[in-house]
């Protein structure tokens, strides 16, 4: 048995003895499960579930031992979860703190900035969120406003942060600052941590045009936070912010490619209840090419995926596609959702009530959710002129 | 599946592209085309392949071939496909080959193959018909036994390469059901009409009348020629897949280079954000294609169940790219992109024609949904 076989056997292992019964079957979209925070009030099996697996590291497969994490290698994490997967069993906790600080604090932070924050993201007890957009910096972050005035050891902020995903469920915030406004903008921003019981910190949620939000806005106002919550050097925050963006974005497209894989299943079981034809080739057949175009792209994209993963386990470096993932995710997922509301017809229009099938309603929903998925994370836009400028190299006006 | 290279992958599409440059290919096919050339293609340029061993690529060593497999097979037709090669590998290697490599019997294949790898034999497949559109099923040309041999009646169109073919396999109808045979190019009553395509092709139409050739000359059982036609066409349309996204991507990167050099306002065209986002969305979409393409030759050999799915997951995407790409090439070449001096507009007709070949996007996608069962 090779090395790898082992290991995947002692996964099985240790799901056959630990894992929860009541929580088999359940895995949903990549990021519904566990988010942990001060607030969270996990039922017992899904606490149980987050305990054995962080005695064993595996809140966190691949961060260092050192600091609550399994140690693994990528092959080996991908193993752990493809066992999650085959009895579609949730991951014990997900996160921003897992997904983004974290690794962005492993490449950036102190080690005493590790210590601290790295081991409760592992035990689920801290939970963070993303102040990064203004109501004045959208596109353009780097003219961001918040200020932060240094004052002896402590910066004092002030100014405010929206499309704070969960803020109103999170216990840390990691923001940019403006720390010098006499500067090329992108020369005096800070990346700083938060902790969001500091007096002065507030938040407010956003309604959606989906009726569906976990987006907030946060104010901050002479918010005391200590200097040595600076991530990277004062004035030197944007490098590290655009490190954690490019993270953030081919999570956002793999974490997508997930969300997708059910897509073409759906569709045609949502076309066979609307067009009454339980069975055999659907009657419309431009109903029918439309969901073959959306799921033969679904396809390839999966195929991207899969291949970005192969390279990473031969150790290549990912290639220019890796710039496309979210594009093409975030369009694919609004395609799906809508033709999902066609395919529903009128029953797609229902809002709330006993009037509607729930699954459709739902869809409404999502679909009207996914508008929202080529905005956030920088929009088709941005990712197009990063495309056209770092990968094409076409420049400006020279 | 294997969806990546390896290094000794990355050397030979190396080699082939050197060599493809060298050989001049799209000089090559202007001259072809004004010549009005009986053949489409050079017979010593096929030969020097044959000698590098490329025409082998796809053909077990027994027969003489190379034993390397399907996907390195793509990446000599990848390479090719850049500079639109005239040279026979669709024809001959994918319709013809693999026709006598799926369905024939050891005395076919040793009478057939090493003649295919040493560069000597051109085959073609006529298997299309007036009506048939993309139906390998809709067969009008019959075959009719008697004690003696086994007469074809009938008309092909669009045979790739017929003009420089020495066999031909042809599907006929016959009370068991289809049937291919290998016929002889120069038995009487085969008449061979090259067709003058878009894209300078070479192809022909070919009448059978009355063509008799011998009971042994069928390949497999009677009846069995429209399953063995269907493996083969899944075959050539993923070959076919690869040289399109070697088009493809030359024509992309040929008016990226453009969009950098060509300046007008006193600025390169590429710094305007219009065309920056167009190009940034053709890159996306080859981005798409040549993981289909990947997923596509590799299910050749190590998933062979998937092969139709991936087949057409991979010609409805290629299709679809390289049309797009073409169409956004000639544009943002302005000008000299519509003329036939420059030679972008060769891509868009071959794009054209590659597309209409072996069924395009919308066909693949109803099969797709077929074969899933919707």
């Amino acid at each position: 048995m090779s090395e790898l076989e082992a290991f995947r056997e002692s996964m099985r292992a240790f799901i056959a003895e630990h894992a929860p019964k009541s929580l088999y079957g359940t895995r949903r979209g990549r990021f519904e499960a566990y988010w942990g925070g001060r607030k969270a009030k996990p039922e017992a099996d899904v606490k149980r579930w987050l305990d054995v697996a962080r005695e064993r590291g595996l809140t966190a497969p691949t961060w260092p031992r050192e600091f609550g994490g399994g140690g693994l290698s990528g092959e080996h994490a991908r193993i752990w979860d493809e066992e999650l997967e085959r009895l579609a069993l949730p991951p014990p906790l997900v996160g921003v703190g897992l997904t983004m600080i974290g690794p962005t604090l492993l490449d950036y932070g102190t080690v005493e900035q590790q210590r601290e924050h790295l081991p409760p993201i592992v035990r689920g007890e801290i939970r963070w969120a993303q102040g990064y957009s203004e109501p004045g910096a959208g596109s353009d972050l780097a003219s961001l406003s918040t200020r932060a005035v240094r004052d002896g050891d402590f910066f004092v902020i002030n100014g405010q942060k929206i499309w704070t995903t969960h803020a109103d469920k999170s216990d840390f915030i990691f923001a940019l600052v403006r720390t010098n406004p006499n500067v090329k903008k992108q020369l005096g921003i800070t990346f700083i941590l938060i902790d969001m019981e500091t007096p002065g910190v507030s938040t407010r949620p956003i309604d959606l045009i989906s009726g569906w939000s976990p987006f907030c806005q946060t104010f901050f106002e002479e918010v005391r936070v200590p200097a040595k919550n600076v991530v990277g050097p004062v004035d030197g925050g944007w490098t590290v912010a655009k490190a954690l963006l490019n993270y953030e974005r081919s999570m956002i497209g793999e974490a997508m490619s997930g969300d997708l894989a059910d897509g073409e299943s759906e569709l045609v079981a949502r076309a066979r209840r609307a067009l009454g034809t339980p069975r055999g080739p659907l009657p419309d057949e431009m109903l029918r090419q439309e969901i073959a175009q959306t799921a033969m792209d679904i396809e390839c994209f999966a195929l991207v995926i899969a291949g970005l993963q192969q390279a990473a386990q031969k150790g290549q470096k990912p290639g220019p596609e890796s710039s496309t993932l979210k594009i093409v995710a975030s369009e694919l997922k609004q395609r799906r959702w809508e033709l999902a509301v066609r395919v529903a017809g009128p029953e797609g229009l229902g809002w709330e009530g006993p009037n509607f099938d729930d699954r459709d309603l739902a869809t409404t929903r999502e679909w009207l959710r996914s508008r929202a998925n080529t905005i956030e994370g920088g929009t088709s836009e941005i990712q197009l002129n990063i495309i056209a400028k770092q990968v094409l190299g076409l420049g400006t006006k020279a | 599946m294997n969806l990546i290279r390896d290094e000794e992958q990355e050397q030979l599409a190396r080699s082939v592209r050197d060599f493809v440059a060298s050989s001049r290919p799209l000089e090559r096919v202007r001259q072809l085309r004004d010549s009005r050339d009986a053949l489409g293609f050079s017979r010593a340029v096929w030969k020097q392949m044959a000698e590098l061993g490329w025409t082998g690529i796809g053909i077990p060593e027994e027969w003489g071939g190379s034993g390397l497999g399907f996907p390195e097979l793509c990446i000599v037709l990848e390479e090719a496909g850049r500079k639109l090669m005239p040279e026979p590998m669709l024809s001959t290697l994918l319709l013809g080959a693999q026709s006598a490599l799926l369905g024939g019997t050891p005395e076919q294949k040793r009478a057939l193959l090493p003649r295919i790898v040493a560069g000597e034999a051109i085959v073609s497949l006529a298997y299309e018909e007036r009506q048939s559109r993309y139906d390998l099923g809709s067969v009008e040309t019959v075959a009719r036994r008697s004690s003696s041999g086994v007469f074809l009646h009938g008309e092909k169109v669009h045979v790739l390469d017929a003009p420089a073919a020495e066999t031909l396999v042809v599907s006929a109808r016959e009370p068991a059901g289809i049937t291919l045979f290998l016929v002889d190019a120069k038995t009487p009553g085969v008449e061979i009409v090259a067709e003058r395509r878009i894209d300078s092709r070479s192809a022909a139409l070919v009448r059978f009348n009355g063509v008799e050739v011998d009971q042994a000359a069928g390949l497999g059982p009677a009846g069995s020629g429209l399953e063995l036609l269907r493996s083969v066409v899944d075959r050539a349309t993923v070959g076919l897949c690869a040289e399109m996204l070697g088009a493809a991507s030359q024509a992309f990167e040929d008016t990226v280079e453009y969009l950098k050099a060509r300046r007008q306002f006193d600025a390169p065209i590429g710094s305007f954000q219009a065309l920056q986002h167009r190009a940034a969305r053709l890159l996306i979409e080859l981005t798409l294609a040549r993981a289909a393409v990947a997923a596509a030759a590799a299910s050749v050999d190590e998933a062979p169940e998937r092969l139709p799915r991936m087949a057409s997951l991979a010609k409805a995407r290629v299709s679809e790219t390289f049309v797009h790409v073409a169409n956004e090439a000639v544009q943002m070449h302005g000008g000299i992109g519509v003329t036939d001096e420059f030679h972008i507009g060769f891509y868009l007709k071959r794009a054209r024609a590659a597309e209409l070949t072996f069924g395009g996007a919308a066909w693949h996608r109803r099969r797709w949904a077929e074969l899933a069962g919707y």
